[in-house]
């Protein structure tokens, strides 16, 4: 990768500020997402942003794109005060968001997605000769002649239609462009190419906020750091070629977490594990993966989106086929790519998205809790459904779901109790190893307290439980043993106690402890 | 898995228990906000319809014997009708419903004529019908779930094989059925009421017991509301997916025997858009096109509405066109009319 410093970044840091945020503060109901930030841009810098999961980033980009109002601060555009009441107005003024989920239309082409929304055009009819022109003049600016106007969005490599999204950001004069995770999608030789285009942006003045969770990269392209940590700035300003590891790592870790942690069981294991997973690997997801979970034990699951772990948790339940290796239970191979396999064998999934893959929304929380169970409420083909109820009223006083009433459809109820119904689902079932994907993504404070009480006590029920996570805090705080992830390859395993934050955040950052 | 054809043998799972007072006023509640409350638009539209048919009609709408006709004519479509809810609460939708009823009905009445002889039994005809219709919906079935041909085309393949299939058995001919046992069984009344009406209302409660009390329908609500969540809570919903098509062919088939003991012929042209007719009917019930919510006593009170509605034009000599006018105000009307009780009923939950 290219590192040699570029003639324009000796004087970036000391121009007149492009973009000027102070004290920003955005609140949702219940959570503080940004507490005081502070951000300055110039023209012509990467400028990196730092920070954990549920530090902020998310938020502070949809605060910059338009799409959040700030509750406080203030905006500055040039020395000006602005407001961003739409994301049309951020994108008047300049600003360009590259989503780690493309918004392409996969159907149209290249050019057509460049000109989406602003399509040039004479009397309602399309000037495409026009519209192609200027999407391979764009093309071509970005280094990209290989990507021609006419292809189909949905037949390029993910890198290409990285490329087209920026193509689409430059249509409209950019002066500042946000990339959320760019590198996330793709493979090394494709990230360098991106980097030559970032550096020709910055060379006509562009300004860049790059965010990515891989230091190497940061010290790659970036020219200066902020650092983010429960909705602050912590530090910002940090010269990214220069700043020690050890440092950035510092201000990232110990966050102030308002959730309590269950105690750990102190008796050691000595039965033998009830989950074994031994050498599996899929392609292009993950490789080599071995772990086994005791009953009454809680494995955790570090790592970055995209490094295999949500992957491993499905393959593990039958949702997907391991190409190669074996998980048992009890000692008993299951059938790789069968879920009625692994559910029979006693395995449960609290997947990660709760409402696309779990729920069925429309359904009473009854009918939800007892859908992998309906068999045993069945006298021939029919159903007792006293029975049926009986038994999810038994998981809503267990659970303490609220409210606790078994005919509410499963929409309406809040991030927590629909997972607990998800878990009531599984528990119901009589589960001995349960496999939770982000138990707690979109759950509010006080209620994680609780499921992590919850999750702590089904373990002490005598359940083996594997926890993935995005939040390293939690990861450490509610398992007994902790993998970490790194592009598919567990590059730890060992006692959660005996390991720090910070070695986990080196290790998914940068491959290794601190 | 459940044997779908099976007769409810223990109707009545709701036992009556000394339950308080409280509970029976919930359970009133839940009638009101269940099957009654949600259809209490077509409710409405019915008895709209029958003051209408009262006043226009007179007498020869409010006879028994018109009535009779009605239901007569309702059976037909309604037995596809309520095989079609399942498919499209469990997400589908089926096509071919209306050539799959011409080919059964072609093939049994081929089958009677091509042993010469006028000994053939009844059941024979009736269980080519049903098997050959029965087959039909297990291929949409498997294309469907295995093949993931979308729904809409892999069905819209069927319906024009299907019907061409039937032209050449029948070599577009119209084939008079000779078997006087059929007719007799078919065309018969017990106590003054259609054997035709009687199978529909057979086929409706087997219908709603399989959709409302069995493990089958809670299935197809959690494969039609989302097939994601139920496959990863063990539902093998490949399988369940060809079960619902299997169990729609079979409807159709039983639909065959109907119309050809109704028109005492089988013919290719037989069932024509009756894919329109039964969805129509589905969607005016207020089942979901997207799948995961429905009835089948919204159906059958859709279906009954649309033969109700034919019924008053013709009494009153109106033309083909100007029904299919309505029946097209109906739809949007009955759809518009749903999709605000839903909303309603969510709210307050």
């Amino acid at each position: 990768m290219e590192t040699d410093r570029r003639p324009w970044s000796s004087d970036v840091g000391s121009g007149a500020p492009l973009l000027e945020m102070t004290g920003i503060v955005k609140l949702f109901p219940g959570v503080k997402a940004l507490d005081g930030v502070d951000l300055d841009v110039v023209p012509g810098e990467v400028h990196c942003l730092l920070g954990q999961n549920g530090a902020g980033k998310s938020t502070l980009i949809k605060v910059l794109s338009g799409a959040h109002q700030p509750d406080e601060g203030t905006i500055h555009w040039n020395g000006e005060l602005v407001r961003l009441t739409t994301p049309m107005a951020a994108m008047r003024l300049g600003v360009a968001t590259i989503y780690q989920e493309l918004d392409l239309v996969n159907d149209l082409t290249v050019a057509e997605n460049i000109s989406l929304g602003h399509e040039p055009s004479r009397f309602g009819f399309e000037r495409r000769r026009e519209e192609r022109a200027s999407a391979s003049a764009l093309l071509e600016r970005l280094g990209h002649r290989e990507i021609k106007p006419g292809m189909v969005v949905g037949t390029l490599a993910a890198a290409g239609q990285q490329i087209v999204s920026m193509a689409r950001a430059l249509s409209r004069d950019v002066k500042l462009m946000i990339m959320d995770e760019p590198s996330a999608v793709l493979d090394q030789g494709e990230v360098a190419r991106l980097f030559q285009v970032i550096r020709d942006l910055t060379a006509h003045g562009v300004a860049v906020i790059y965010i990515s969770h891989r230091l190497e990269e940061i010290r790659g392209i970036g020219d200066r750091v902020t650092v983010l940590k429960d909705g602050r700035t912590v530090a910002t300003g940090l010269p990214a070629k220069t700043t020690p590891t050890t440092e950035v790592i510092r201000l990232m870790t110990g966050r102030s977490i308002e959730y309590a942690f269950p105690p750990r069981r102190q008796s050691p294991f000595e039965v033998e594990p009830v989950l074994d997973v031994h050498g599996i690997s899929r392609s292009r997801e993950f490789e080599d993966v071995s772990f086994s979970v005791r009953p009454g034990e809680i494995v955790g699951i570090a790592g970055l989106v995209g490094s295999g772990r949500s992957e491993i948790l499905e393959t593990v339940f039958g949702a997907r086929r391991f190409e190669s290796g074996s998980v048992s239970i009890d000692g008993q191979q299951i059938r790789a790519g069968s879920v009625p396999a692994a559910v029979s064998a006693g395995v449960g999934l609290c997947p990660e998205e709760r409402k696309s893959q779990a729920l069925l929304l429309d359904q009473t929380v009854t009918s939800n809790i007892t859908l992998a169970s309906l068999g045993r409420f069945a006298v021939g083909p029919f159903l007792q459904r006293r029975g049926e109820s009986t038994a999810a009223k038994e998981q809503i006083a267990t659970l303490d779901l609220r409210p606790a009433n078994p005919e509410r459809d499963a929409r309406t109820l809040s991030g927590g109790n629909q997972q607990k119904v998800v878990l009531a689902r599984w528990l119901l079932k009589g589960c001995r190893v349960l496999l939770l994907d982000e138990p707690t993504r979109g759950v509010d404070v006080g209620a994680r307290s609780e499921l992590y009480g919850l999750i702590r006590e089904l373990a002490d029920s005598g359940v083996a439980l594997v926890l993935v996570s995005s939040e390293i805090p939690e990861v450490l705080g509610l398992s007994d043993r902790v993998l970490v992830l790194r592009d598919g390859r567990v590059v730890h395993d060992g006692p959660a106690e005996e390991i720090e934050e910070s070695d986990v955040l080196g290790l998914v950052m940068e491959g290794s402890p601190r | 898995m459940s044997d779908p054809t099976t007769t409810p043998a223990t109707l009545d799972p709701v036992p009556t228990s000394p339950d308080d007072a409280a509970e029976d006023v919930s359970r009133l509640r839940r009638l009101f906000s269940g099957s009654v409350g949600r259809n209490l638009g077509l409710v409405l539209a019915l008895l709209v319809l029958i003051v209408v048919g009262v006043i226009t009609g007179g007498e020869r709408f409010a006879s028994t014997a018109n009535v009779l006709t009605i239901l007569r004519l309702a059976s037909v479509i309604g037995v596809v009708s309520v095989g079609m809810t399942f498919v499209i609460i469990g997400g589908g939708i089926d096509l071919s419903v209306g050539a799959n009823v011409a080919l059964a009905s072609v093939w049994a009445t081929t089958v009677a004529t091509q042993t010469l002889a006028n000994d053939v039994h009844w059941i024979v005809m009736v269980l080519t019908a049903v098997m050959v219709a029965t087959g039909v919906g297990a291929v949409n079935g498997l294309m469907v779930a295995y093949g993931k041909i979308a729904p809409f085309i892999a069905t819209l393949a069927m319906l024009a094989a299907a019907r061409g299939l039937a032209e050449i058995i029948a070599d577009r001919k119209t084939q008079i059925i000779n078997v006087q046992s059929f007719l007799d069984v078919f065309s018969g009344d017990v106590f003054g009421v259609p054997v035709l009406v009687i199978i529909f209302a057979l086929v409706a409660t087997v219908g709603w017991v399989l959709l409302n009390r069995t493990t089958f329908g809670r299935r197809t609500f959690a494969v039609g509301g989302n097939a994601e969540a139920a496959r990863l809570a063990g539902i093998r919903v490949n399988r369940h997916t060809l079960w619902l098509y299997t169990l729609l062919g079979t409807s159709c088939g039983i639909a065959a025997v109907m119309i050809m003991a109704r028109t005492t012929t089988g013919s290719s042209t037989h069932g024509m858009l009756y894919e329109l007719d039964a969805i129509a009917a589905v969607v005016i019930g207020g089942t979901l096109l997207t799948g995961g919510r429905g009835t089948i006593v919204g159906t059958v009170l859709g279906v009954i509405i649309f033969t109700m509605l034919s019924n008053i034009f013709t009494l009153n000599n109106l033309s083909i066109s100007a029904q299919a006018i309505a029946k097209g105000l109906i739809i949007v009307v009955a759809v518009l009319l749903q999709q605000r009780i839903a909303d309603r009923s969510r709210a307050v939950t």
